[in-house]
């Protein structure tokens, strides 16, 4: 049969972000795809010789907007440990309630968007009207609404009270009776099954083997997240990773609906354990790093890892990033063949593309 | 670090990664770092049951290093991104963009080494040469104490 090549982005009507897949088609279905980067790349990881191991915290803030915190919270973890610096509790605490917020508000903007992704605005505008309290939150406890900025080598710079930490608590019980409330359409709706049951299938030997992260890992029935390291305060909070099994875009949508209420649960928990004391430890005295690490954190996408390497000056030698969607694009390669044409739009954003995060 | 860092040579860099295969390990990334004039470091991070192993690879620039995209499908994006931004070749590539996963033809340096290579001559030699293109400011942000020196064409 004759072959076709179709371009699929880098400007589709579907993607938040610019990338681009040279999608070879025979009849309706796919055969190959290539994918062709570049559009946003941005060479922070080179600001690392230009700016000190303090100032870099603002620079991996913005590589992506969604997950900035826990950008900063990698980096500043990778750097305490070169350093021997030990965070306070209170502050370990406080990372993963901020950590998991923004997780939350990753989840609800992405299935927003991949509502929108087979039609279903209203859906789309539903997830995204909850979404909105979770960056009050943000916003009131750390005083901005998507880069937080609350993260600092040693701890954090925010220390809210106690009555703050009740009003959060009260939001999340208005955040879940509503998220609840959508349970049913969002799982089990006629159409929305039409459109991911059985869609971009990754076996679960598939997931493991070419690198998948996150739900796209997890939704293929691999046990697998960063969090069950322990890092920051989870190692004291009982956590358990969500698993689906079946590999397909229903599966990473559920992992990614359960999560979120997982999530809630963990704040909660966060917040009703928070010792008191200091939330930052001080640096004076302290030499410049000298060493390398690599440490990893769990971004709403998946594993995120860093690798950082100082050589006892102001800015440090290395500073690379590893993010989630840039390991899930060589399972995307592998989903999309036998899928039609229609369904790429659905399965690309099933790995919940971040393409700012990709490039850097 | 924590973790092991195993040194391994480049004859013997594909074998051990099909090792860490059949052990179960999955790839998690390669981390480039410049170290000088004519050296690059390679790590490659594997990981099973959340525990992280290393093998380090030290490279000389202009001299080819072999894929492990065969064995590790996963390796592809990143290897070809180390291709782009410090300038080594990778032998027996998955898919290779030859450089241009990122940069475009106009990247006449390899941009994240302080002592920058000249990126290979590419099509666009001859009426709109890569060296043309630099001179005239498309070529990436240089920091201005680095050097150059030429290096042999990606396969």
């Amino acid at each position: 049969m004759r072959k076709t090549v179709i371009p699929f982005g880098p400007q589709h009507p579907v993607l938040p972000e610019p990338i681009h897949l040279k999608l070879t088609i025979e009849d309706e279905r796919i055969t190959e795809a290539v994918p062709a980067l570049g559009y946003v790349h941005r060479g922070l990881e080179r600001l690392a010789d230009v700016r000190d191991y303090h100032q870099m915290i603002q620079v991996v803030e913005r590589v992506c907007g969604i997950c900035s915190m826990i950008h900063a919270a990698c980096y500043c973890q990778g750097v305490e440990e070169i350093m021997g610096v030990e965070v306070p509790p209170r502050a370990n605490y406080l990372r993963v309630m901020w950590s998991e917020l923004h997780r939350i508000q990753s989840h609800l903007l992405w299935m927003g968007l991949f509502a929108d992704s087979f039609g279903f605005e209203s859906v789309f505008m539903q997830f995204w009207r909850i979404r909105e309290r979770i960056m009050d939150i943000s916003e009131a406890t750390t005083g901005n609404r998507v880069i937080v900025s609350v993260n600092v080598i040693g701890g954090v710079r925010r220390n809210p009270d106690a009555e703050q930490l009740r009003w959060v608590l009260n939001q999340l019980d208005w955040v879940e009776e509503e998220f609840r409330r959508l349970e049913a359409t969002m799982l089990e709706d006629y159409t929305v099954k039409k459109r991911t049951v059985g869609k971009g299938v990754l076996s679960k030997a598939q997931a493991y083997e070419l690198g998948a992260a996150g739900p796209t890992l997890r939704g293929s029935g691999v046990a697998q997240d960063a969090r069950q390291i322990g890092y920051a305060a989870y190692g004291e909070l009982y956590f358990e990773p969500v698993v689906e099994t079946d590999g397909d875009c229903y599966a990473r949508s559920k992992v990614r609906f359960r999560e979120t209420l997982a999530s809630i649960d963990l704040i909660r928990r966060a917040i009703n354990r928070l010792p008191d004391g200091e939330v930052r430890t001080k640096l004076k005295g302290k030499d410049n790093p000298v060493g390398e690490t690599v440490t990893r954190v769990e971004q709403p996408r998946g594993e995120l890892l860093y690798y950082l390497k100082g050589k006892g000056e102001k800015t440090l030698d290395r500073v690379r990033i590893r993010t989630p969607t840039f390991a899930n694009l060589p399972p995307l390669l592998v989903m999309l063949p036998g899928m039609y044409l229609s369904d790429v739009p659905v399965v690309t954003l099933s790995i919940d593309p971040c393409i700012s995060c990709t490039e850097r | 670090m924590r973790e092991a860092i195993i040194p391994v040579q480049a004859d013997a860099l594909v074998g051990e990664a099909a090792k860490l295969k059949v052990q179960g390990y999955r790839l998690v990334t390669l981390s480039c770092t410049e170290l000088d004039e004519t050296s690059i470091d390679i790590l490659y991070h594997f990981d099973k049951d959340l525990a992280l192993k290393h093998l380090r690879l030290t490279a000389r620039k202009g001299e080819p290093v072999p894929s492990i995209s065969p064995v590790y499908f996963a390796a592809l994006l990143v290897e070809n991104e180390i291709q782009d931004f410090f300038g080594l070749a990778f032998e027996g590539l998955a898919v290779d963009f030859k450089g241009m996963l990122y940069l475009e033809e106009e990247a006449i340096k390899t941009p994240y080494c302080r002592f920058s290579l000249r990126r290979p001559a590419t099509a666009a030699d001859g009426e709109n040469s890569a060296e043309d293109a630099g001179a005239q400011g498309a070529a990436p942000a240089d920091d201005g104490a680095s050097q150059s020196t030429d290096i042999p064409a990606a396969k």
